[in-house]
């Protein structure tokens, strides 16, 4: 076996050094920004994990698609009960693992009550908690009973976090993933690359790539040169914006802005003085150009936003004129708040580029109003700690990155500090609404909220930047879950 | 030399206990929970507790102190909370890429830097020690990164002779592993031998001056051999004095380069480590890069030993 690894390897290193000189590829070498710590998306909150694993190696009930709509997965089809509380899923038959166990009710019955389980360790443990009761009448059949409506459930049941997993590989999936999907883990060379391989006895359509490598290239000059020395073949996210004009002047590139999920604020601590006072938080809306930030920033790429909620979605309201750039106005509520002579405020800055350049551009904003924002720059662990959990910060930027998320303003304790009884009533309305038109009204009363309270400066949402041979095609052009769906992938 | 070795033996294990109890206090006291940096923003209390409770950090810090120094004493070196394999696993890998990196950067900083060196002492003040003085500065000035980035957009972009970055793995043959480990190396090994060139030159001329060389010219020897038998080789202490630094920083320091050449290497372990509040391979891999330094300055002395005669009496090493 071990000499059957190394051969494997061996060829690898061979076609990586032929590069683009093979003809008919049907391998692919994809770059990725960070390494996931593990590859179980049911146990860790890194968006790399699924950037790996969701629909190439994992598969759940259902399934994102590109354009961030719900398919069956590994459910056939499914029935809803006309009270919206009980699911009946039928399941695909002949789908098995990659070790070759058979796949069934038992194990959908499994992952979902370890993912809701007291020991759990699922980073969205929440998407489950509505679930009442699971029921596997015949090894084809699983009926789910909720507690409550859940309007957005089988999108949540789409999530990474809620792949199938089987009982004798779950506690190994951090290391040797085991999956349904089409393609199989082969292997991790750690800080460096992932090998994936075609799973043959895939239920689907086959893959059409027969081998994927993904390699690990943190280094926006790094990914650059790799790209350009054809080491690399696509980075579906891109880390160099600031190259993106060398590339798309390259005919052997193919350049491809896409949306992605990520709201990115200035978040405020709504409890803490002076941000207590509307008025104030207004001011800080009205002080700050959005375009400026986009273009200084993020080299022009963003969609500036006026609420917490994607532009791409049908239900999204442009509320971008509600706080227009205005340094006067900003000026005046500030007097009116009675900081006519200054304020003082802390920002804290997690590591990503939008938050670290983002803000020193704010900073310089705030200033040209009388606000002095005092700039910390924090790592990701500290920002966790300090800003997240413990809510010690005036101001910080950050990308909200989860799909469909603005019902986190109604959570309990938010970072944010937000409390209205009135958006939580329209949240939990929203939460039982099933039609689609009841709840894109309610989704459009909700941006409308908060905005009008002010919760947060709602900058831009952060867009996918993908770069890659012209010849590879299939690749998602917008990121509506954080996955690099290599199921479609081939070379023209 | 058996009163040097006990010594030195004691010595090492001091340092490695300080370096322990210091890493472990830093470590306690810096802010950041593992747990939330592995579940991210949406994990709720009881998840969080879970996973406290499954990595040991719910225990007292003493305990945990303990417990890791036992670890480390029986070769046990604990399992990383991140990539949830043994800590020893990890740092092997990344050590069969630094080692052999640090190896070859050394050896072509040296093999460069000794003749340039020489060479420009023995023609003090004259067109070639100009020459080469010139280019040992512009090599101290230019910061390895951004040689690295030259030597990409040269070999890898323009060229495409060798690959802009990663690393093979050895099993993938003795080529390709080393093919990727060149430029690297290149980048490493230029600044680290315009420093051992300018430390060369400068302690062969100290020598030259010396009265034993003189004797050896006046004794009929001609300049070169003088100038190789007598001046060189006392020269030396000074210059194996900083590779014994070079090395130390080869090892692990080279984060920067690593980066521009993404290798997984041990910098990037442990500065990938501290981000994510990967305690235990932190600590583990800083008592390992202090014993480390300590053994090289080991060998380092028992170099200086070789080097000269006067030095391996018992009385007077140290």
């Amino acid at each position: 076996m071990k000499r059957h690894f190394a051969t494997l390897s061996l060829a690898a290193g061979l076609a990586l050094a032929a590069g683009q000189a093979l003809a008919a590829k049907d391998s692919l070498v994809l770059g990725m920004v960070l390494e996931p710590p593990h590859l179980d998306p049911t146990a860790g909150a890194a968006a790399a994990i699924d950037e790996v694993v969701y629909a190439n190696v994992f598969e759940g009930l259902t399934r994102i698609d590109r354009n961030g709509a719900v398919k069956p997965a590994l459910a056939e089809s499914w029935t809803v009960s006309d009270d919206g509380l009980t699911y009946t899923f039928t399941l695909r038959s002949g789908v098995t693992f990659h070790d070759g166990s058979a796949f069934d009710s038992a194990d959908v019955e499994f992952s979902l009550t370890r993912a809701m389980a007291d020991d759990s360790t699922n980073a969205q443990k929440g998407l489950f908690e509505p679930i009442a009761k699971i029921e596997t009448p015949d090894p084809h059949t699983v009926t789910i009973t909720l507690a409550r409506p859940t309007g957005n459930f089988l999108f949540n049941l789409g999530w990474g976090d809620a792949v199938i997993v089987a009982p004798e590989s779950a506690g190994s999936n951090k290391s040797k993933p085991i999956g349904t999907g089409p393609f199989l883990f082969k292997r991790w060379v750690k800080g460096d690359r992932f090998e994936l391989e075609r799973y043959q006895a895939y239920w689907g359509s086959p893959a059409k790539l027969n081998r994927a490598t993904i390699k690990i290239i943190p280094d926006p000059a790094a990914a650059a040169a790799a790209v350009m020395a054809g080491d690399v073949d696509a980075f579906a996210n891109f880390p160099a914006p600031e190259t993106m004009a060398q590339f798309e002047a390259d005919p052997r590139f193919e350049v491809v802005i896409g949306s992605t999920e990520g709201e990115t604020i200035l978040a405020m601590n709504n409890t803490r003085k002076p941000l207590d006072d509307i008025r104030v938080r207004r001011a800080i809306a009205h002080a700050v150009d959005r375009k400026a930030v986009v273009d200084g920033a993020m080299f022009g790429y963003g969609t500036p936003i006026g609420s917490h909620f994607a532009p791409h979605h049908p239900a999204y309201v442009d509320l971008t004129g509600r706080y227009a750039y205005d340094p006067a106005k900003a000026k005046a509520l500030l007097a009116e708040a009675g900081h006519g002579s200054g304020l003082k405020l802390t920002l804290k800055l997690p590591p990503p580029s939008y938050a670290r350049r983002g803000g020193e551009i704010i900073a310089a904003q705030l200033a040209q109003v009388g606000i002095e924002a005092e700039i910390i720059p924090v790592e990701w662990a500290q920002w966790l700690e300090q800003v997240f959990r413990g809510t010690d910060y005036d101001l910080t930027i950050v990308s909200h990155t989860e799909p469909m998320d603005i019902g986190i303003y109604a959570r309990d304790t938010y970072y944010f500090n937000y409390e209205s009884l009135a958006f939580r009533n329209v949240i939990a309305e929203l939460n039982a609404a099933v039609e689609d038109k009841t709840r894109y009204a309610l989704m459009a009363e909700a941006q409308k909220t908060i905005t009008e309270d002010s919760v947060n400066v709602f900058l831009f949402q952060l867009a996918k930047h993908g770069v890659w041979d012209a010849k590879v095609k299939g690749l998602w052009e917008n990121s509506p879950v954080q996955a690099n769906d290599l199921t479609e992938v081939y070379w023209k | 030399m058996a009163v040097y070795l006990t010594r030195r033996v004691i010595a090492l294990a001091i340092t490695l206990l300080v370096a322990s109890l210091v890493v472990f206090v830093v470590l306690e006291v810096l802010p950041g929970d593992p747990a939330t940096v592995m579940l991210g923003v949406n994990a709720r209390e009881d998840t969080l507790a879970a996973l406290r409770s499954e990595m040991g950090l719910d225990r007292p810090a003493a305990e945990r102190y303990l417990r890791w120094l036992g670890g480390l004493l029986t070769g046990e070196l604990g399992t990383s909370y991140t990539y949830g394999v043994a800590v020893g696993e990890l740092i092997a890998e990344r050590v069969a890429l630094s080692l052999p990196l640090a190896l070859i950067a050394i050896v072509l900083s040296t093999a460069l830097a000794i003749p340039l060196g020489v060479t420009a002492a023995a023609y003090r003040n004259r067109a070639a020690d100009l020459g080469i003085m010139g280019f040992t500065q512009v090599g101290i000035a230019v910061p390895n990164f951004w040689f690295a980035i030259l030597l990409i957009l040269l070999f890898a972009v323009n060229l495409k002779w060798l690959p802009a970055g990663g690393f093979a793995g050895w099993d993938a043959g003795l080529w390709p592993a080393l093919r990727t480990l060149l430029l690297p190396a290149v980048a490493l090994a230029l600044p680290q031998a315009a420093i051992l060139a300018r430390v060369t030159r400068s302690s062969v001329l100290e020598t030259l001056g010396e009265d034993y060389v003189r004797t050896a010219r006046a004794k009929g020897l001609d300049r070169r051999a003088a100038l190789w038998r007598h001046a060189v080789r006392n020269a030396l202490i000074p210059v194996v004095t900083i590779m014994g630094l070079q090395f130390s920083f080869l090892l692990a320091g080279t984060i920067i380069v690593e980066n521009v050449f993404y290798l997984p290497g041990l910098g990037r372990l442990i500065f990938q480590a501290i981000a994510q509040r990967d305690l235990i391979v932190v600590k583990d891999v800083v008592v390992l890069l202090a014993g480390t330094v300590v053994v090289v300055n080991f060998a380092v002395d028992m170099a200086y030993a070789v080097l000269d005669p006067r030095l391996r009496g018992g009385a007077h090493d140290l």
